[in-house]
């Protein structure tokens, strides 16, 4: 557990009333998504069997599969702090997070989330599970009263199957085949309300959520940039970082190099490592040399 | 502390007309804020024998985009509504109602104007009208930064720039809006070569700074273009469009081109 | 900023309470071995941040018998910030060196409660930083050599200040190389 320090909180808070404005903290004014969908290779009750022993198991027999998606942009009110920051997090092999609200917030509550969770399953011997780690994170959040302003979805394969999940920063939870979240998230769900389904392959789950995501980057002013995706399978998790990049910065009209010498330098002092030694003295110790005198 | 997130975007920001705050007592105090801020920024820049005028075209309230076609460059003057011999341009950036609502007036009063006098209003002599017009509301302000360009009765490219109640100035460049910080010392820097000295020309405090020339028409539009491309890549309500006006003794040539739009 | 096998780190030299400056030779920029940080923000924070950091990475010399990599010293800034997520500094750091092994640039940005900002260009941080942003996004292009660099990264801090009303009264710059780091004194306006 993180032992947070509040030896600051009172000079803060004194030198607020004071008139001092609080510092910006880098919000990741997002856009995430996260859906599930089969990965078409489901067997259902109407396909025909090859042979007759499949009959026997009509049910589906690959668990669905989960993703997540994320734009890349980071703000400091209405300034891009970061370009290209990465918004999805690693918890497990097979256990990923997007995260929206205060970037710092949702970078250090995964990691420590993920820290956890690989000791409970070193400790244990199982793998992680989705809701392990869906719990932790809400009892953690909850316990800090929505002042931790992390905003995520959860997504994993585990050996009960494949889930997603949300985490809002006050501690509560949802559980939906297609989830959105952060400042994009009305524009993202609007792509998902109108072109979701079940059925869908890796390659059209991954093209549905890229165009949810771009939604948010064009229609959202907190959301830029470019998409990243992770798709999570049984088999693997694969992180597409930068998967589609439509805001490349335009080149340039001219370059703006100037002639070596304009600006006016006053005093110029230039330290060399070789000639180090006239700062500090470095002795070399001689390794062969006898022990150091220590009281036995 | 820091800026939590809502889940519902459209409460951050102003973008409700009224609100009811709930006081300790047990009345509601309700309020109107009749200002709100629609982003975007704008760019003059006066030449030997020019003016650029060039501003985004995004129109934005919070983080929701209105429109991506909206100029905030209006020609002024004309002796008709489309404004096809116009010589002065108005360029306004805050508070879009407001902005429209001072193309409107300053635009019929110049038009009054060529009417009884039968000759266009001269730049400088528009410049002082908007001033006044500015200040005549001054205790409920248009929410503006206002540029007016145009070309002077020598053939000088001029630019004035306005605060929201009417102080002006004639400039050689001038950056307005939400991104106009950013762009500003950029100018200072390329147009008006601040800062920059000539290389050899002395040691320290002996150093020659580089001599200022008036930029050439194309160094303009190019520097234009670089610094909204910059705005755009840093700041959020700036990008879509870029339109550019430029204002020469033969008229006004407008050019439209694109930024990023995420 | 970085440049082609280097990198640049400046900062003014204003110290002020709000309008009244108090001193104009506050250098805002610290090395630690190899590492440098720039530090905005409350000066009372940057003096006690500096010295903090000082401790930690001269007790991570003496543990680890070498001086820290800047990628250490930015998990390092991160993670100490992020503890007092409750109670920050007033302080925006920033991160500048090389990397001891393969001699790659690295840079980032810190905002007040530890948010790492990992950037391939350039950092910004302080009262000037829309400014700083503005001109950097306009000058910067990457693969400078080191003297271009040092003209690119001055001219930008220059102008930048010189349009904030809170900073300014010159600069110092270091441009740190593999074999050497030089620090220049720029001359600024003095207003």
């Amino acid at each position: 557990m993180p032992g947070f320090d509040f030896s600051n909180y009172n000079r803060n808070a004194a030198l607020h009333a004071q008139g001092m404005p609080l510092p910006k903290a880098t919000s990741t004014g997002t856009t995430i998504v996260g859906c599930i969908f089969d990965g078409g290779v489901v067997v259902r009750f109407s396909a025909i069997p090859l042979r007759p022993s499949m009959n026997l198991f009509p049910h589906p027999i690959k668990p669905p599969l989960s993703m997540i998606a994320a734009d890349t942009r980071a703000t400091s009110g209405p300034i891009v702090a970061d370009k290209n920051c990465e918004k999805l997090h690693y918890i497990a092999p097979q256990i990923w997070c997007a995260g929206a609200g205060t970037a710092a917030d949702t970078e250090f509550t995964t990691a420590l989330i993920s820290s956890q969770l690989e000791l409970h399953a070193m400790s244990t011997g199982r793998k992680p599970r989705v809701v392990t780690c869906m719990t932790m994170l809400k009892q953690h959040l909850f316990r800090y009263q929505g002042h931790i302003g992390a905003y995520l979805v959860v997504a994993g394969v585990d050996p009960t199957g494949t889930h997603l999940f949300t985490v809002h920063a006050h501690g509560s939870t949802d559980k939906l085949p297609y989830v959105t979240m952060g400042s994009g998230s009305l524009a993202a769900m609007s792509v998902f309300e109108s072109k979701w389904k079940a059925e869908l392959t890796q390659e059209e789950a991954v093209e549905l959520a890229s165009e949810a995501i771009l939604a948010g980057i064009w229609n959202d002013l907190g959301s830029g940039s470019n998409v990243d995706v992770a798709v999570i399978t049984p088999e693997k998790t694969t992180l597409k970082r930068n998967l589609i990049k439509p805001n490349e910065k335009v080149p340039k009209q001219q370059s703006y190099k100037f002639a070596r010498g304009t600006t006016a330098v006053l005093n110029e002092k230039i330290i060399k490592k070789s000639e180090i030694g006239r700062y500090v003295s470095v002795q070399e110790v001689p390794l062969e040399s006898d022990k150091m005198e220590v009281d036995s | 502390m820091a800026a939590m997130f809502s889940q519902n975007p459209l409460m951050n920001g102003p973008h409700y007309a009224t609100t009811d705050a709930p006081k300790t007592n047990n009345y509601r105090e309700h309020r109107f804020y009749p200002y709100t801020d629609n982003g975007g920024t704008t760019l003059a820049i006066s030449g030997a024998d020019f003016t650029v005028m060039a501003g985004d075209t995004r129109h934005t309230a919070g983080y929701s985009i209105n429109s991506r076609t909206e100029p905030k460059l209006f020609k002024i003057g004309g002796t008709t509504a489309d404004q096809h011999d116009a010589t002065i341009v108005l360029s306004v950036c805050g508070f879009a109602a407001d902005g429209n609502a001072l193309r409107d007036q300053l635009d019929t009063i110049c038009k009054i104007y060529r009417y009884r006098h039968g000759k266009a209003m001269t730049a400088n002599a528009c410049a002082k009208r908007l001033s006044t017009i500015l200040y005549g509301k001054r205790f409920f302000p248009y929410y503006v930064h206002a540029m007016l360009g145009g070309i002077d009765e020598e053939g000088k490219g001029v630019v004035y720039s306005y605060d929201p109640v009417g102080s002006y100035e004639r400039e050689t460049c001038r950056a307005g809006g939400a991104g106009g910080s950013l762009i500003m010392p950029f100018l200072d820097n390329q147009v008006n070569f601040k800062n920059q000295y000539a290389p050899g020309s002395g040691v320290g405090h002996d150093l020659q700074e580089r001599e200022r020339r008036p930029l050439l028409l194309n160094e303009v539009e190019t520097l234009v273009k670089d610094a909204f491309d910059g705005a755009a890549e840093r700041h959020i309500e700036v990008g879509d469009a870029l339109q550019m006006f430029i204002l020469t003794k033969d008229g006004i040539e407008e050019k439209i081109l694109p930024l990023k739009k995420d | 900023m970085v440049g082609k096998d280097c990198v640049a780190i400046a900062c003014d030299l204003r110290l002020g309470m709000q309008a009244l400056t108090i001193s104009n030779n506050f250098p805002k920029v610290f090395q630690y071995g190899d590492v440098f940080l720039g530090l905005t923000g409350l000066a009372t924070d940057v003096n006690t941040v500096s010295d903090l950091f000082r401790y930690k990475t001269n007790m991570y010399r003496l543990r680890e018998e070498r001086s820290i990599a800047p990628r250490t010293m930015a998990n390092l800034v991160s993670s100490s910030l992020y503890e007092r997520r409750f109670g920050p500094y007033f302080v925006s750091p920033v991160v500048a060196g090389l990397d001891p092994k393969t001699s790659k640039p690295f840079i980032c940005g810190f905002d007040s409660i530890g948010c790492i900002d990992f950037a391939k260009d350039f950092i910004v941080s302080g009262t000037a930083s829309d400014q700083l942003f503005g001109i950097c996004e306009g000058l910067w292009e990457a693969d400078l050599e080191p003297d271009d660099l040092f003209e690119t990264i001055s001219q930008a801090l220059l102008n930048a200040t010189d349009r904030d009303a809170l900073s300014g009264w010159g600069a110092h710059v270091y441009i740190i190389e593999k074999d050497k780091v030089t620090k220049r004194l720029l001359k600024g306006r003095q207003d």
